[in-house]
């Protein structure tokens, strides 16, 4: 029996009319496809992106150079350095991420007491060389200074969830 | 032995013992802060409440006495409500910002907290604040608002290092730990306090924000810089040391270590440091490869022994050295057929040697000296020149043991002195032959000393001794770098025999035993240190040594220095051999080396490296093996330090090397000196080239610029008053310092410190000096 329906199987090129009919039903169905850079997918107030150093309204820089995301980084790309300024608080000398080793886990964002250290939402940024994705600390603070307004924003959206 | 039942475990704890030491005898661990096993109990945290049955409230484990059926819940309902009680009242005031507090991740109120504490806190008030006071330059109180009140660091001072120099002021919620006004805690062991505070109160002053303890790793070593070689912790991160701890070792350091062992690693980081092999060619210093400078160091050698002879080289070695590196220093000296090599550079007096049984050592294990009742200790600054073993001292003391003192300056100990002899050091043979007569006397034994008159203080001495059933006469570093050394140990090991007592020496450096050991000392035909600087040889191989600081005779060693034709400097450091060196290898401190120390009792302790060598240096003992090689002096085909080490030691045992037995030295009448005598210290930060680059070490009062030292009779006999700058002679050189007035030295004597860059233009320790106005 089943060698008669593979037999006219064969031949009424039931195979190719399966194949497409999902095409057919595609060319009908409403259209997903999202015209990137015009257009962009929504994104969650947990979106986990490049990296940003956040400031105090005052200014002043949050990072305690407490060492903890350094710690917690399951892929070993932050690197910090730590020395008491003049006024003699603990701050950081070096803050530096790799983000080509970074796996965007957000655990350093999670361990940060003082919530220094974040992932914005943004994820367009590119390197031309290896080292252009090396981010330092001034660089880090840069990012989180354009971005601060839609930071504070996602942490206060998060916030009832922690 | 009393039972008692700690959660259900049956023990048994000796009586007077504390529940706390009990259930850590039977390994269940109560949680607590202000109590330390090495400390007395204050019950002050009431951390460790426990509930006892029949009793109706919780009690202190650390306070309440094992008794009889005694049955102890750790865990009770009553028990971990009150240690949660307790744990929320200590975090009313605790700041709750673990992240930037230097304690964080070693911490044990942390710790405590995670394990006994509620997750929650009812407290909203403000929390109390407490400023920071300056108490000098090594423990930081910038964090004193995170004091518990344990009074641990308060009763380490009184009972430990001797001095009380912090307390607790004020009461109730004012109460705080400081110092005396103004004043600095100054305690050569005050390092300890660090460890011993269970928060971040206390803190580093070095270390303080440089690394956090998870990024750490402890690497195990001994100490280079005393002969106690404790037991430390070299804590490494990116292969650089960041700090030392020490490690619990009951034999030797307990759990303690002197600052100069904790603060001295910021001297391994020195700017300082030698890193490439440097020549000198036309004045100039040219950085080089090891080929060239080694090729150098043997062509210079070679045509120094083919020219002028081979006992024209001589070897000169600290006893901070590592074992193997003395024992190829000695090997290749002597495979080059010369049989000048010598450790004991501060050493001015070599009589003793071939009359020497075996290498001078304590007489006895260290931790014997806590369970001394009688001591005589002569010629020791014994707290700056061995801070551990004065603690142990210090305890004997506490325990009813009677310390006597015969010394040149009646420093202050930090404990009660049974009785005390200060004599100027022309006088110390003397002194010492008085008690022996007076031993004798006492004994009734025959001693040939008809001429001695015993004073009083003598003969309450030799009583003292004589009344004890474990007694010990020790000779510390003066009396060892004594110029009648060999007469004050003779003397010293007679009155030992006589009273019945252990006699030994308190060893200066690291390998002041291991020295002997090694063989890096001459043999009959060889020159000693002090003869090879008076009769100046053509070449000179220095093995970590800065001749201006390190000999007995700066002035001497520099002429020699500066006459010889090759000088030939293995050094970690780039220091004043800059002017007379013509080689300067870089070799590696302790911590970029294996090696072994054998320390003041014997003891055989091995270490490897913790961090890679710095730079282009590299360990003494393969520089040292390269130049036997090329050289080609036979048997210096080591591939490690392990062989170099089993090769000296042979079956490992060193006791039967060990031997202060002094037979056939005559004793003379002492020759008084005309005028001033010198008496000098090596300044406890001075002691070895690690130390002397300690930064912060050298801010404290111990590292102040040297001044000398009158008693006021003297002061007004030479027309000077104290402060005024006066101009230090003695040979060829003079020095200006500031006088200063100290009657706990003896008339007529200067006390001016050794081994200080200031000085180093002097003559010997000991010896004539003369003072003017300047």
């Amino acid at each position: 029996m089943e060698k008669i329906t593979n037999f006219f199987k064969t031949f009424l090129l039931y195979e190719l009319l399966k194949g497409m009919s999902v095409t057919g039903r595609y060319m009908f169905a409403r259209k997903i496809t999202v015209q990137y850079p015009e257009e962009k997918t929504p994104q969650s107030f947990r979106f986990r992106g490049l990296h940003a150093q956040r400031r105090y309204p005052n200014g002043e820089e949050r990072c305690i150079a407490c060492k903890l995301c350094e710690a917690v980084c399951p892929a070993m790309a932050i690197k910090i350095e730590v020395a008491e300024r003049e006024d003699g608080s603990r701050r950081t000398t070096q803050y530096d991420i790799d983000l080509t080793k970074c796996i965007f886990c957000g655990f350093c964002e999670e361990s940060c007491p003082v919530d220094a250290i974040v992932e914005t939402r943004v994820f367009e940024y590119h390197g031309e060389k290896r080292g252009d994705l090396y981010y330092t600390k001034p660089m880090l603070l840069a990012v989180g200074d354009k971005h601060e307004a839609q930071i504070a924003q996602d942490r206060a959206a998060d916030a009832k969830y922690r | 032995m009393i039972k008692i039942e700690i959660d259900g475990k049956l023990i048994e704890a000796p009586r007077g013992s504390m529940v706390i030491q009990a259930a850590q005898q039977a390994g269940v661990y109560i949680p607590h802060f202000c109590y330390h096993k090495k400390l007395s109990i204050a019950a002050s945290c009431r951390m460790c409440l426990v509930e006892v049955e029949k009793v109706p409230k919780p009690l202190p484990a650390c306070a309440t006495p094992v008794a009889d059926g005694m049955k102890v819940h750790t865990h009770s309902e009553m028990a971990v409500t009150a240690q949660r009680g307790v744990m929320e009242f200590l975090l009313i005031n605790h700041p709750l910002d673990c992240p930037i507090c230097d304690q964080g991740g070693e911490c044990q109120l942390q710790d405590v907290a995670m394990g006994y504490g509620g997750g929650d806190s009812r407290y909203e008030e403000e929390k109390r604040v407490v400023a920071a006071k300056d108490i000098g330059e090594l423990v930081s109180t910038q964090e004193m608002s995170r004091c518990i009140q344990c009074t641990r660091c308060v009763r380490f001072g009184q009972e430990i290092a001797g001095i009380m120099e912090l307390g607790m002021a004020y009461r109730s919620e004012n109460a705080q730990i400081m110092s005396f006004v103004n004043s600095a805690v100054t305690s050569e062991l005050s390092g300890n306090m660090i460890d011993l505070c269970p928060v971040g109160a206390l803190t580093s002053k070095p270390f303080r924000y440089t690394a956090r303890s998870w990024e750490l790793s402890r690497r195990k070593s001994v100490s280079p810089h005393d002969g106690l070689g404790a037991t430390l912790a070299v804590h490494v991160k990116n292969n650089k040391v960041m700090r030392v701890t020490p490690v619990e070792n009951e034999a030797i350091n307990e759990c303690w270590i002197s600052d100069k062992d904790r603060f001295s690693y910021e001297g391994l980081n020195s700017a300082e440091r030698l890193t490439k092999p440097m020549i000198k060619q036309g004045g100039n210093w040219l950085e080089v490869e090891w080929q060239a400078a080694l090729e150098y160091v043997v062509n210079g050698l070679r045509q120094v022994a083919n020219s002028a002879g081979a006992d024209q080289i001589a070897a000169l070695a600290t006893p901070h050295s590592t074992l193997e590196e003395l024992a190829l220093l000695q090997k290749l000296m002597r495979g080059l057929g010369s049989n000048n090599v010598d450790f004991r550079l501060r050493q001015s007096d070599f009589s003793a040697d071939g009359k020497q049984a075996g290498a001078p050592w304590l007489g006895m294990p260290i931790a014997d000296l806590s369970t001394r009742d009688r001591l005589l200790v002569v010629g020791s600054f014994l707290r700056k020149d061995h801070p551990l073993l004065a603690q142990r001292i210090r305890q004997a003391v506490k325990k009813g043991a009677q310390a006597n003192i015969v010394h040149s300056s009646g420093d202050d100990l930090l404990m009660p002195i049974a009785n005390r002899i200060v004599a100027a050091p022309s006088q110390l043979v003397n002194t010492m032959a008085q008690i022996l007569k007076a031993v004798a006397t006492e004994k009734s034994a025959p001693v040939d000393l008809a001429d001695v008159v015993v004073s009083e203080s003598a003969q309450a001495i030799a009583r003292s001794l004589i009344s004890g059933e474990r007694s010990a006469v020790l000779l510390g570093n003066f009396a060892q770098q004594h110029p009648q050394a060999a007469q004050i140990a003779a003397l010293a090991q007679q009155i030992a025999e006589l009273a019945g007592a252990k006699f030994g020496y308190l060893g200066e450096a690291a390998n002041s035993v291991g020295g002997y050991v090694a063989g890096a000392v001459p043999s009959a035909q060889g020159l000693n240190a002090a003869q090879m600087l008076a009769t100046p040889r053509k070449a000179y191989v220095l093995l970590n040594v800065e001749p201006e600081l390190d000999m007995h005779n700066p002035q001497q060693a520099m002429a020699a220095m500066a006459a010889a034709d090759m000088v030939v400097a293995l050094s970690a450091y780039k220091h004043q051999a800059m002017e007379y060196a013509d080689v300067l290898l870089p070799i590696a401190p302790f911590t970029e080396t294996s090696g072994t120390f054998v320390n003041t009792e014997g003891r055989v302790q091995s270490f490897k490296g913790a961090v890679k060598p710095l730079g282009d240096a590299r360990p003494g003992w393969k520089v040292l093996r390269v130049l036997g090689n090329l050289l080609n002096v036979s048997g210096f085909d080591y591939n490690t330090s392990e062989v170099v080490r089993d090769e000296v030691l042979a079956n490992g045992d060193i006791a039967d090397k060990l031997n202060n037995q002094l037979t056939g030295v005559a004793i003379q009448a002492s020759t008084g000196v005309n005028g001033l005598e010198r008496i000098s210290d090596v300044p406890i930060y001075s002691t070895d080239a690690v130390v002397r680059r300690a930064v912060a070490l050298h801010k404290t009062p111990d590292a102040a610029a040297p001044c000398a030292m009158f008693h006021t009779q003297t002061l007004q006999q030479l027309g000077i008053a104290a402060g005024d700058i006066v101009k230090v002679t003695q040979g060829t050189g003079s020095v200006v310092l500031s006088a200063v007035a100290d009657d706990r030295l003896p008339v007529a004597t200067a006390r001016v410190a050794a081994g200080h860059a200031a000085t180093a233009p002097l003559g010997a320790m000991f010896g004539a000096i003369s003072v003017e106005r300047a």
